[in-house]
């Protein structure tokens, strides 16, 4: 479960110390933009030392510099000993980007004799080609396990401005949707960057909801529990779950094809999404008729 | 009849300050005061020695008094609180006796039952009139409510109002009544208005800070408390308010209607009381410009004595009242003893104020402090000066956890109920010494530089010397 997804900076050890106890599903180390190129090997040594002595009870992301840097490689060398549970690859543009720090991640597990593959990624897509080459980079290889929209970077690309309406970025949102869905992978919505509006959060938050992104990237603390909210299934939807596996499961001792539940015909889909909410409901520790 | 004297320096002759008398201060205008270092200048030219001081608050602008006591003018001191950079120069051992740290239910406790006894009160006032009839509410130096001037005023043998706000006869709106005064004094400046309120309290953005104050508040409604009928005390602190902020939020989904809001008011609590959240503020001090308009304009918003506030002694104090307090803790340990008086390094840096008060007559006293400072953890195996007693503290929350002491049972099964993550205070110990190692012990001096009163008038610890 992977709802929300908070950037830390790579270079901050009172937020890095502290990662484990600000709500979210996963943290993003930030390696990239939030570090200067005089900073880089620090931030590296920081965000590798947390990794190993501190005790993070959520999913651990690092966000490295772009394959068409000089630090990419030692970012990998250093924090992939550590088995981060996921490498966000900033500017994925081709899958021949993911190809490239795919090859050296499986080199680089070799050498150390760590077992192969097990640390996945996640492709930033923030250029417009990296748009249009969405479903090539989401089945690149094994190890992409979901697409990720970085709408900053990507209005600067689309040479237009970035507004808190984002009708601009519309488009690049749906299609990052169907392609990581057609490759059977995760997709992460762009962080909302205004962290004094409250209100603007929850309404980016549900759109990208309404539109079937797995969660939402946060660059801010105060927005984790937005996230966390409105990606968690309700309680209405849990008890309609199980409505449905009840109804479905009745069907099958009857040995009835078709069934209808609430005057509407329960299909596989229909039945996969109830299935889906019921396992979230119960990693969140919900269980039927109530908080547990 | 007519009690309008031409200088402080006339009053004091007037008053018959001696040798060896003692001299009080109220601390309403925090760090922006004038008047406690005026009248202390010319308590040292008029050649007066051997001075105790019993002041409600000090703070660092009051740092000329370490040359009164240098040169013998000043030999004692009683307070509440005192800031970090007076409180260095005490720990370091400046002054001969033990200052006496009281609480500021305690201080009025100790004045009205004749521990302390005050020979002269001087009354810094942002209004008063020719007769003393005085109050914070009006003026340039509007500091709000008078609350720790009352003891003062009403037990002093000899009480002084200063003024820079001289207004016709009679002054209506008082605070403190003329029956208690002896003389007025006009002068150009009781304070800098800087220093005397905040132009408006911030909440924290610290996401640390933040996560503990969304903690605090899902203890409060988890522990059965928040209902109609609702009191409620927090401190000026950015994750302190914070919390407040998060409590209204959830008071207002709820449509809870409380009953009151006690303590240091800020705007927040101000904001609470205008949603609704409140009937009432009970304001022993006001700690921004919002409270002080507040204060002055609705008449929900009552100004209340120290007395009122948590003296132990007064027939019903309305900490007695109080359903939940948030505090800050410098330090607190495995036992919930908590130390607001001194720094890591055994520098004094504050004081108890309402701290100890509050903690014993609140239903739920809880401490919101992080894991750790810098490099230092937050809760110790003893903590270096106990300022208020672990038997009134309910519960600690951090970032890391919270823990509950286990004498209040009910509460910890409240809050495990209701998902919140609880956790033992030995291993919240243990969990923030793994991130930060464990601090070597602090060596202690040798002399007893403070002694800090229970507010009973029990001697609770001793602050010691730092001999470096």
């Amino acid at each position: 479960m992977r709802r929300s997804l908070l950037f830390l900076p790579g270079n901050n050890p009172n937020m890095l110390i502290n990662a484990g106890c600000l709500g979210a599903d996963a943290v993003i180390f930030d390696l990239e933009d939030a570090v200067s190129p005089a900073e880089k090997d620090a931030a590296r040594i920081l965000v590798r030392n947390t990794m190993r002595y501190m005790d993070i009870p959520c999913e651990r992301v690092v966000r490295i510099n772009s394959v068409d840097t000089e630090y990419w490689r030692d970012d990998i060398d250093t924090i992939l000993p550590e088995r981060p549970d996921l490498i966000l690859l900033p500017k994925a543009a081709t899958s021949e980007d993911i190809l490239a720090l795919d090859r050296y991640m499986s080199e680089v597990e070799e050498k150390l004799g760590l077992e192969c593959g097990t640390v996945g990624i996640i492709a930033l897509i923030e250029t417009a080609l990296g748009v249009e080459n969405a479903f090539l980079i989401a089945s690149a290889c094994k190890r992409v396990k979901g697409l990720f929209l970085g709408a900053e970077d990507l209005t600067a690309d689309l040479q237009c401005k970035r507004t808190k309406e984002s009708r601009e970025i519309e488009y690049s949102r749906m299609r990052l949707v169907v392609a990581a869905r057609a490759a059977g992978v995760d997709v992460y919505d762009t962080p909302f960057t205004d962290v004094n509006d409250d209100e603007g959060i929850v309404v980016d938050t549900m759109l990208a909801k309404s539109l079937g992104f797995t969660g939402k990237a946060s660059i801010s603390p105060r927005h984790v529990d937005v996230i966390n909210d409105t990606f968690s299934p309700t309680i209405a939807e849990i008890d309609y779950a199980y409505e449905v596996i009840d109804a479905i499961t009745r069907a099958k001792a009857e040995g009835k094809g078709a069934i209808s539940l609430r005057g509407k015909m329960i299909d596989a889909p229909i039945v996969a999404r109830a299935e889906r909410i019921i396992a979230m409901a119960s990693a969140l520790g919900i269980e039927r008729g109530g908080v547990s | 009849m007519n009690k309008i004297v031409s200088s402080i320096k006339e009053a004091i002759k007037l008053a018959g300050l001696r040798d060896g008398m003692t001299v009080s201060f109220h601390h309403h205008l925090r760090n922006g005061d004038f008047v406690l270092n005026m009248v202390m200048e010319e308590i040292a030219a008029l050649g007066i020695r051997d001075i105790k001081v019993n002041a409600s608050s000090l703070f660092d602008v009051h740092t000329p008094l370490i040359g009164h006591i240098k040169n013998g003018v000043v030999t004692g001191i009683s307070t509440d609180y005192m800031g970090a950079g007076l409180g260095r120069e005490i720990s370091r051992g400046v002054l001969a006796e033990p200052v006496k740290f009281y609480t500021h239910g305690g201080r009025p406790h100790s004045i009205i039952e004749g521990r302390e006894k005050i020979d002269v009160a001087f009354i810094a006032a942002p209004t008063a009139d020719n007769m003393g009839n005085c109050s914070g509410k009006y003026g340039r130096s509007a500091c709000g409510s008078l609350g720790y001037a009352f003891a003062d005023a009403m037990y002093a043998k000899r009480v002084v109002v200063i003024t820079d706000n001289l207004v016709p006869y009679p002054l209506a709106d008082f605070s403190i009544s003329e029956d208690y005064v002896d003389y007025v004094v006009e002068v150009d400046a009781i304070g800098d208005p800087k220093g005397i309120v905040s132009g408006t309290t911030k909440i924290t953005r610290d996401p640390v800070g933040l996560v503990m104050a969304a903690h605090a508040a899902k203890v409060i409604e988890a522990s059965g408390l928040l209902k109609d009928g609702f009191s409620f005390q927090t401190g000026a602190g950015g994750a302190s308010l914070a919390a407040a902020k998060f409590l209204k939020d959830i008071m207002l989904e709820k449509n809870i209607r409380g009953s009151f809001g006690l303590g240091g008011i800020t705007g927040y609590m101000v904001d609470m009381l205008k949603a609704g959240c409140f009937e009432t503020l009970l304001d022993v001090q006001c700690f921004d410009l919002s409270a002080v308009e507040s204060i002055r304009n609705d008449p929900r918003h009552r100004e209340i004595s120290a007395m009122q506030y948590a003296s132990p002694g007064a027939k019903s104090a309305v900490v007695n009242s109080l359903d939940v307090v948030i505090l800050g803790a410098t330090e607190i340990d495995t036992d919930f003893n908590v130390n607001v008086h001194t720094d890591s390094n055994g520098y004094i840096m504050g004081g108890s104020g309402g701290h100890s008060d509050t903690a014993a007559g609140a239903k739920l006293s809880m401490i919101i402090a992080p894991m750790f400072r810098a490099r230092l953890p937050i809760v110790s195996g003893r903590v270096t000066c106990i300022s208020t007693p672990g038997d009134s503290i309910d519960v600690l929350v951090t970032q890391g956890g919270i823990a509950v002491n286990p004498k209040n049972a009910e509460l910890k099964e409240r809050l495990e109920a209701a998902g919140l993550p609880i956790v033992d205070i030995f291993e919240l110990k243990d969990k923030t010494e793994r991130i930060t190692g464990k601090p070597n012990e602090l060596t202690r001096g040798e002399r007893v530089v403070a002694e800090v009163i229970g507010r009973e008038g029990n001697l609770l610890d001793r602050i010691y010397s730092v001999d470096k």
